[in-house]
């Protein structure tokens, strides 16, 4: 094709290009190859099912790679599963991948962990590529400059039988972050703020492209958080464009490329940006500069304020659909309009989950508590997302940190992001959680959830209320600016 | 499948917006290896409350749900669908859905039509001035009809194609084979496989 006749395109529209197998006609979806399908216990048994049904074989066990995590406890892992419905699922998982030939990393592996915290880890997600996964989180890899999304599991089998999918078109949204976060804001920050303002449908239909120099400026760990809660805006996807940043944390990783492939890989990797002149269906603009430590106060994730602020009320929506959902969520949060947002008192603090359970999130963290006790009457629990990040943060001495501070230093999993597993709050429990979901009950039946990043985690565990690095007496890095106490 | 082409029953005045995969159904009950038996798992928090909608004797065999914006939020699991099934939906109508909830109810012979929202509250007066009320909604025409109202409504031309001939979508692109294995011939060497498994001589 002639470069310079053809017109520009945005990150998300190369890729798609790229893996088109069929063009659809007449309305018809386009069929796309997917490049890696990554599998866990929950969205994969019916789908194996389906293809013994069918007698298909799973077409590319070479694009394949399952791990257990939804289901797995995080204490006693050498010892038998105790409910008897988790073990069944992640019994089924095993003998399914052996059955069909699946490479698994199982409970015990040092692979073994998030499915979104293990791709990434091995080398296996780069920019690019095509991912899926029977979980809504898959947005997580789209840091690398890939095209990333969850899917049912219908279609799970769809790609084990076809390694393809058919799929419409995505338009395209810019979210334009510029500027500079202030120390103690991060990526969780700039996200939060996203939903809060596109709210949790603003994204339908759209994948989205976080770009500015705020963006360029995070590591891939952040990016990864990002890109992650796409999903939670409504976008099936989240992408980054790829540059030196994704180049470096992906070289030598045990499934990068290596020598000329290495070589052909990054030429092309290079070419995936967005081109000048591309036009986007959307555009939004956050000025980084003007974010604060971010948390949510009601019930879906766009239900956000600063945590400078007060609780919303009702009144503060011209929506009534908004207004509905604010006087439901605020019943179910037991929390009143205009009460500081500082004011609220948390039982337990939960570190972990794919939206946030990588090494630089449990540094952060740590970098908080250290040297420090928390909250009396508080639980807090800290689980990497990965047997390997575990391994990591043990070698940098981060776990006795967490120990020494008082909280539960877990092994790998989705832990208490849902209630899944033995990881839940109690009825009535209020949690200030790293994790990505606020649902009514997600983290336990008649649990309440505040969204927050790790740093907010890290001084909510001390203070025993919500609180961000900026309101502890203790030097760090993170005090706070003077314009920002004015 | 089955193939699918209108649907007339009891229609159920959903009032809510933004109602997530979590509350439709709870993590906990993901937990069953096969894809039917998730009828008691359905909103499974709210019917603890005597009060809620469906847990009136009005609704009872309800086969269309009416809700608010956003249904379908969050999680993936396809369960949410098998669940609405399982306890008798085939339909369910909102201004907004999540696109994965929606993509998954096509794959399993749930009508997910969406209706302006104005629309949507002309319906919810009707259903509520007589709760039980039957209403149709029509495939083939693409339209919902309440008593004496009758209007249109949105479904992907494909999907709604897929569900009238209760199409299998993994045959449809089995069809493709050839260029499917075309495709993978032109994929570049430096895509990442999982296979061999390739270990790095210690921890990083």
């Amino acid at each position: 094709m002639n470069s310079a006749t053809q017109k520009p395109r945005t990150l998300a529209e190369k890729v798609w290009d790229d893996h088109v197998v069929v063009k659809g006609e007449n309305g018809e979806p386009d069929l796309i190859y997917i490049d890696l399908h990554l599998v866990h216990e929950v969205t994969s048994p019916q789908a194996f099912d389906g293809l013994r049904v069918a007698e298909r074989p799973l077409r590319r066990l070479d694009l394949t790679i399952a791990t257990e995590d939804h289901n797995t406890p995080t204490l006693n892992i050498d010892r038998v599963i105790a409910d008897p419905t988790s073990r069944l699922q992640i019994d089924t998982l095993r003998r399914n991948a052996e059955e069909f030939g699946v490479r698994i990393h199982s409970l015990g592996d040092k692979e073994q962990g998030i499915v979104h915290v293990v791709g990434p880890q091995l080398g296996l997600t780069m920019p690019g590529i095509t991912v899926v996964c029977g979980d809504s989180h898959t947005s997580t890899h789209g840091a690398f400059g890939s095209m990333a999304f969850g899917i049912g599991t219908s279609e799970v089998e769809h790609v084990m039988a076809t390694q393809t999918l058919p799929l419409k078109p995505f338009k395209t949204m810019a979210i334009n972050v510029d500027g500079t976060l202030r120390p103690g804001v991060t990526a969780k920050d700039i996200i939060l703020a996203v939903i809060a303002r596109i709210g949790t449908g603003g994204g339908q239909g759209y994948v989205l492209e976080y770009r500015g120099s705020a963006i360029r400026a995070l590591s891939m760990d952040g990016r990864m958080t990002i890109c992650n809660m796409s999903i939670e805006a409504g976008a099936r996807a989240g992408m980054v464009a790829p540059d030196q940043i994704t180049f470096d944390y992906v070289e030598g990783r045990d499934h990068a490329p290596t020598g000329q492939d290495w070589e052909d890989a990054v030429a092309y990797w290079k070419t995936l940006p967005t081109d000048e002149g591309a036009v986007f269906d959307a555009e939004i603009f956050i000025d980084a500069d003007e974010l604060e430590p971010f948390v949510t106060w009601g019930t879906n994730p766009g239900q956000g304020v600063s945590l400078s602020q007060p609780v919303p009320g009702p009144d503060d929506f011209d929506d009534p659909h908004e207004k509905v959902a604010a006087e439901r969520a605020l019943q179910y949060m037991d929390l009143v309009a205009g009460t500081p947002m500082k004011d609220i008192r948390v039982d337990a603090v939960f570190m972990g989950s794919c939206t946030n359970s990588r090494i630089e999130d449990l540094r952060a963290f740590a970098s908080i508590i250290k040297g420090q006790r928390k909250a009396d009457g508080v639980r807090v629990m800290v689980v990497p997302g990965s047997a390997r990040v575990r391994l990591e943060a043990e070698a940098e001495g981060l776990d006795q940190i967490i120990k020494d501070f008082g909280a539960e230093w877990r092994f790998a999993g989705c832990s208490m992001c849902l209630g899944m597993n033995p990881d839940q709050l109690a009825p009535g429990e209020r949690c200030a959680s790293t994790s990505n979901r606020n649902f009514e009950g997600r983290q336990g039946k008649g649990g309440r959830t505040h969204l927050v990043s790790p740093l907010v985690a890290a001084a909510t565990a001390i203070r025993g209320t919500l609180s961000s690095p900026w309101d502890l007496s203790i030097d760090t890095a993170f005090a706070p600016t003077e314009e920002v106490q004015a | 499948m089955d193939k699918i082409s209108s649907v007339t029953g009891v229609g159920v005045p959903f009032r809510r917006s933004n109602v997530d995969t979590d509350q439709i159904i709870p993590a906990v009950f993901l937990k069953r290896v096969t894809k039917t038996g998730f009828d008691d798992a359905l909103f499974h928090g709210w019917r603890q409350d005597p009060g809620f909608i469906l847990n009136q004797p009005a609704y009872q065999g309800a086969r269309i749900l009416v809700a608010g914006p956003d249904f379908g939020t969050g999680s993936s699991r396809e369960h949410a669908v098998w669940a609405l099934r399982d306890f008798g939906f085939d339909v369910v109508l909102s201004p907004r859905f999540a696109d994965i909830f929606r993509g998954n109810s096509g794959k399993q012979g749930l009508v997910a039509g969406q209706v302006p929202e104005s629309d949507i509250e002309r319906i919810w007066a009707l259903l509520e001035e007589e709760p039980g009320r039957e209403m149709t909604v029509d495939l083939e025409s693409q339209t919902v009809t309440v008593g004496a109202l009758s209007i249109g409504f949105d479904i992907d031309a494909y999907t709604r194609w897929r569900l009238l001939e209760g199409l299998d979508d993994i045959a449809l692109t089995l069809r493709n084979e050839q260029a499917i294995s075309e495709f993978e011939s032109r994929r570049e060497r430096w895509r990442p496989r999982t296979l061999p498994v390739r270990q790095s001589a210690g921890a990083e």
